[in-house]
């Protein structure tokens, strides 16, 4: 075990060498190509063991990733935002493969405008498709969750590909204290990848990926897929509580910080939430009993311990760094059906906010804890609220002022 | 890929395995040119294979709970199947390197793609896969549109040919898949005909013997696509020769020759009239200036590449 002051990305690269992954298909693509670069310099120059091949495209690179898996090796590997949408044609075919791999994500807000700055709505919309996903808040978080990730995804009662999420230059880019696990340690919590029955073989032909005719097999195997994603809750609880056993970290499937005893609660995923937190303590320090509920596990959706953390609080705060156009924040809706018909729900009161890296501040924090106790004490859940400040419009205002003129200009000139 | 390396020369058609790997009964079409092709070049391959497949006509013969094939299968994707075959390729070798597989597991990775797939959205992953080097064959069956939906135009759609998104004549023209592998200087690079199979039997064969990236482009005379009778596909596929309307072509080392050169060459006419796509060239009036260019293109072609 050593300590070291690591970058989410050099913190992911670290996980995907103590998984002893052998096999690399990457594509660059901001905020997350660091990660394959990490990797690529180690394998250069023997520092680790793995194959890296650059592919031209993720819908290429996922598909080489489930290829490989389907004959028998552990591979790794990373993408971003519109690399994700590119590939998302695999990413909703390879999960039926049943041939476990990780994917991590680096978030980052979708086009248009195209930005580099994060949310969620890039992860967010893999939501559907049978990877199991996890979600990070910080670059210890990474490393441990793609150890976790394998043993999950590689679980005999899962067998599906894990997407590992850490937000865009707040995690990507950002140097935290990381403790990185000896490799004899790691190699003892996830040993060797047992390929089972999903491997190609000269001697063991198999058919992989195939058609089906008429809907009763379609369903059948999509069901399949289904309960097995589902069988990823209580997998999951296991090898978390394995993890912690072994290297005194435990990250639950949902996280909960002083919201036993909590009237109201905050609810967010990924890098944001520890602004959260802070905004917890402060709201505690001044007499409001606020907590604040975290998912790490999204898929799966732990709805179980959704429902132990939030039944019985007043109300609680969505915070979506999202945004699913003409509906709204999905974390809201999610904890919505999860919460429906439940004795002692609270009342939800819906933000979003965050969008391309959009700050959260403390203020806003406490002006939304105000309109969560402001609906518990009237009964009424709010209208859903788009965080966004007077500064914020003053400062569009001004580009929309210039590209006026700039327009103007030109057309004088012709 | 050693099992059939070490296969004996094919000189005649008397050389060629008796045992056939392809069972029958598939849902292709009757008198699929594409499936004519994929049973002599699967017999000449051996079982040792995984067919890494796009989407088309042929994602059909791996139907849950049933499979024509000795050998593995993947389907992948319509744009990428090329990266399936990296990914399969990639863990093998790693596999054997690390002394987790015995060599003798080893497997010969092929493509089996569509030309909607193999002359359109798969071009790019098809690409990167020849400049990566990658050791897989790449078999296309060439059946000069998209097929499986019906023959709409793709880019292997010739000049002048109905479909049904081109119902009074293709107006483009059909691209050189061949020209643009060989641009890439792959190991090998042939087309090929099931209609001429001791041709087809020396590709494959030459094929199977190397490593790199390797295309077998086999036109594939489609019955329903082309609109003529399925036992006529034989004649169809051998007048596409002896026309000098698919040439029968090898790369190797830099340099393209031909491994047929039809002397003297049948008019095109004969080829066209037998098809119904082409049947607006001769009905009701017989349409002597587009003939003459089909066969204008086909002269310039065999001048130029003589």
């Amino acid at each position: 075990m050593s300590r070291e002051l690591l970058t989410g990305n050099a913190a992911a690269a670290w996980g995907a060498r103590l998984a002893c992954a052998d096999y690399v298909p990457a594509f660059p693509i901001t905020p997350q190509t660091e990660i394959i670069e990490t990797l690529a310099r180690w394998y250069e120059r023997g520092e680790a063991e793995g194959r890296l091949v650059m592919l031209e495209s993720e819908h290429s690179m996922i598909t080489a990733a489930a290829a490989a898996a389907a004959t028998g090796v552990r591979v790794f590997t990373a993408t971003s935002s519109q690399g994700l949408l590119y590939a998302m044609e695999m990413i909703f075919a390879v999960p039926g493969w049943r041939a476990p791999f990780v994917l991590v994500n680096v978030s980052r807000a979708l086009a248009t405008p195209i930005t580099l700055e994060p949310d969620h709505t890039d992860v967010l919309a893999a939501r559907d498709s049978g990877f199991l996903q996890i979600h990070c808040a910080s670059c210890q978080e990474v490393l441990d969750s793609i150890l976790i990730a394998y043993r999950l995804a590689e679980h005999p009662r899962v067998r599906l590909p894990a997407l590992v999420n850490l937000d865009g230059f707040y995690l990507s880019f950002t140097r935290e204290p990381v403790e990185i696990p000896a490799a004899a340690e790691a190699r003892a919590f996830l040993p060797d990848f047992q390929p089972g029955e999903v491997e190609f073989r000269a001697s063991k032909p198999v058919s992989q990926a195939v058609s089906v005719l008429g809907s009763s097999p379609y369903s059948y195997f999509r069901y399949e897929t289904h309960l097995a994603a589902l069988e990823a809750l209580g997998a999951y609880d296991e090898v978390a509580r394995e993890f912690a056993a072994r290297f005194g970290r435990l990250h639950p499937a949902v996280e909960c910080y002083r919201s036993e005893d909590a009237e109201i609660a905050f609810l967010m995923i990924g890098a944001f939430s520890t602004k959260a937190r802070d905004a917890v303590d402060r709201l505690r320090e001044k007499g409001v009993a606020a907590g604040l509920v975290r998912p790490r596990l999204l898929r799966p959706f732990p709805q179980a311990a959704l429902r132990e953390a939030l039944l019985g609080r007043r109300a609680v705060a969505v915070v979506d760094q999202n945004l699913s156009m003409g509906s709204g924040g999905v974390l809201a809706a999610e904890l919505a059906s999860a919460l429906y018909g439940c004795r002692g729900a609270p009342l939800i009161a819906r933000f979003v906010g965050g969008l391309g890296g959009r700050d959260i501040t403390a203020e806003e924090f406490e002006a939304m804890a105000a309109a969560a106790r402001e609906a518990a004490e009237t009964g009424t859940a709010p209208e859903p609220r788009l965080l966004y400040t007077a500064a914020e419009l003053r400062e569009v205002r001004k580009l929309q002022a210039i590209a006026l003129a700039e327009r103007r200009e030109a057309r004088g000139r012709r | 890929m050693s099992e059939a390396a070490q296969g004996t020369p094919i000189r005649s058609l008397k050389d060629f395995p008796s045992e056939h790997l392809l069972a029958g009964g598939t849902p292709m079409c009757a008198g699929c040119g594409g499936l004519q092709a994929l049973h002599e070049v699967n017999d000449l391959l051996g079982a040792k294979t995984v067919f890494v497949n796009a989407a088309g006509c042929m994602t059909l013969l791996a139907a849950y709970p049933y499979t024509p094939f000795r050998g593995s299968w993947l389907y992948t994707s319509m744009a990428s199947a090329p990266a399936g075959a990296q990914g399969v390729r990639d863990a093998l070798d790693i596999l054997i390197a690390k002394k987790r597989l015995a060599p003798e597991e080893d497997l010969h990775a092929i493509v089996l793609t569509g030309d909607g797939s193999a002359y359109g959205m798969g071009l790019s992953a098809t690409s990167a896969a020849i400049e990566r080097g990658l050791d897989f064959l790449y078999l296309c069956y060439d059946n000069e549109g998209y097929g499986n939906t019906g023959q709409q135009a793709s880019g292997a759609t010739p000049h002048g040919a109905r479909t049904a998104t081109s119902t009074l004549g293709y107006g483009g023209a059909k691209k050189d898949l061949f020209a643009i592998w060989a641009a890439h200087k792959p190991a090998y690079a042939a087309t090929v005909i099931g209609a001429d199979p001791l041709d087809l039997a020396k590709k494959v064969r030459k094929a199977a013997a190397l490593k790199g990236p390797r295309l077998i482009l086999a036109l594939a005379p489609c019955p329903t696509g082309w609109d003529f009778d399925p036992q006529e596909t034989v004649e169809i596929g051998r007048l596409a020769v002896k026309t000098g309307v698919w040439p029968l072509r090898e790369y190797e080392n830099g340099r393209i020759a031909h491994t047929r050169v039809p002397h003297p060459r049948v008019p095109v006419a004969e080829y066209l009239a037998r098809q119904g796509r082409f049947r607006h060239l001769f009905e009701p009036r017989r349409d002597e200036a587009a003939i003459a260019a089909i066969q204008a293109g086909i002269d310039a072609y065999w001048q130029a590449n003589p």
